[in-house]
């Protein structure tokens, strides 16, 4: 079994159910520490982490285990961004881009279908593009915006909840090993909870043996 | 000696603001169809120690850039004042 680092900061609150979804070899990680535990993936989650203060993820991103977090990315592990750490890791500079205020002002808390854009990640891997999958959002800032052309990981289908660029959903960075989006897979990973479309992606890193994923450069 | 900076962020031009839009039909629900726009920035004052004003100026500049304002997203203007 994989083992995965949750990374918590004040304000997360979905790294219960991150560590819950991705089950045995889920390690929780306090934002304090230099170092990350011996893993094979990192998972940042949703919540508000430091309030949302000056901007959602401007303040983590100082966080002192984001320092490891770049350093494990830099080598290629799977790094998971899910809606607020989504939002953390386009404010570190590991993915391109800004989420902003939702274009409708509401927040939006509702079960919305998104489409694989490139199944050439560590965390669609197993998926064509094309893929259709159910997952939950629940966010306020989560129009997706870059000056850049960026690789887009996942895209909305039907109604754009939010106003993003292009309908983006999710994107990836040039290696592919690091891929933030604002839907929250680790909310669809019970079929009595609605869906299980989420451990398709946790399961794309999470389900790989441990000898090949270590130190993976997709 | 100890300066005062006064740090404004705000959107950059044609960036969508739906938080001042928001505002803007409010103002207008009140019947004050005069206001044409409404953007919402942030307003941050700082108290820095510095030589100089142009050396509390360099400093605030960077704050700017790697905290206070995303680059991405928004644009800052600041005052350094004694």
């Amino acid at each position: 079994m994989s083992r995965c680092a949750v990374v918590v900061f004040p304000g997360s609150n979905c790294d219960q159910d991150a560590l819950w979804a991705w089950g045995e070899g889920a390690v929780p990680v306090w934002h304090q520490e230099s170092r990350l535990p011996d893993v094979d993936a990192v998972i940042l989650p949703g919540g508000f982490a430091y309030g949302d203060y000056l901007r959602a993820g401007a303040l983590a991103r100082f966080s002192p285990i984001m320092a490891d977090v770049r350093r494990v990315a830099a080598d290629g592990m799977p790094v998971l961004g899910i809606c607020n750490g989504f939002q953390v890791l386009c404010e570190a500079g590991l993915l391109p881009g800004a989420l902003a205020k939702n274009a409708g002002i509401a927040f939006r808390c509702q079960s919305v279908e998104v489409e694989v854009a490139d199944g050439d990640t560590a965390w669609t891997r197993g998926m064509a593009p094309g893929t259709r999958l159910r997952l939950p959002i629940a966010h306020g800032e989560g129009r997706y915006w870059s000056p850049d052309a960026v690789r887009v990981a996942f895209r909305y289908v039907g109604e754009n909840p939010n106003g993003s660029m292009d309908a983006i959903a999710g994107v990836r960075n040039a290696a592919g090993n690091v891929v933030g989006l604002m839907p929250h897979p680790e909310r669809a990973a019970a079929s009595v909870l609605g869906g299980c479309d989420g451990l398709r992606i946790l399961g794309a890193v999470r389900d790989r043996p441990a000898v090949a994923l270590k130190g993976a450069r997709a | 000696m100890t300066f005062t900076a006064d740090v404004r962020v705000h959107f950059k031009p044609g960036t969508l603001d739906p938080q001042g839009q928001a505002v803007l039909r409010a103002v207008h629900s009140m019947g004050l169809q005069a206001v044409a726009d409404v953007r919402v920035g942030k307003s941050v004052r700082l108290q820095v120690e510095a030589p100089d004003a142009k050396a509390a100026g360099a400093l605030v500049e960077r704050l700017c850039r790697e905290i206070l304002a995303n680059p991405v997203l928004e644009d800052y203007t600041f005052e350094v004042h004694a």
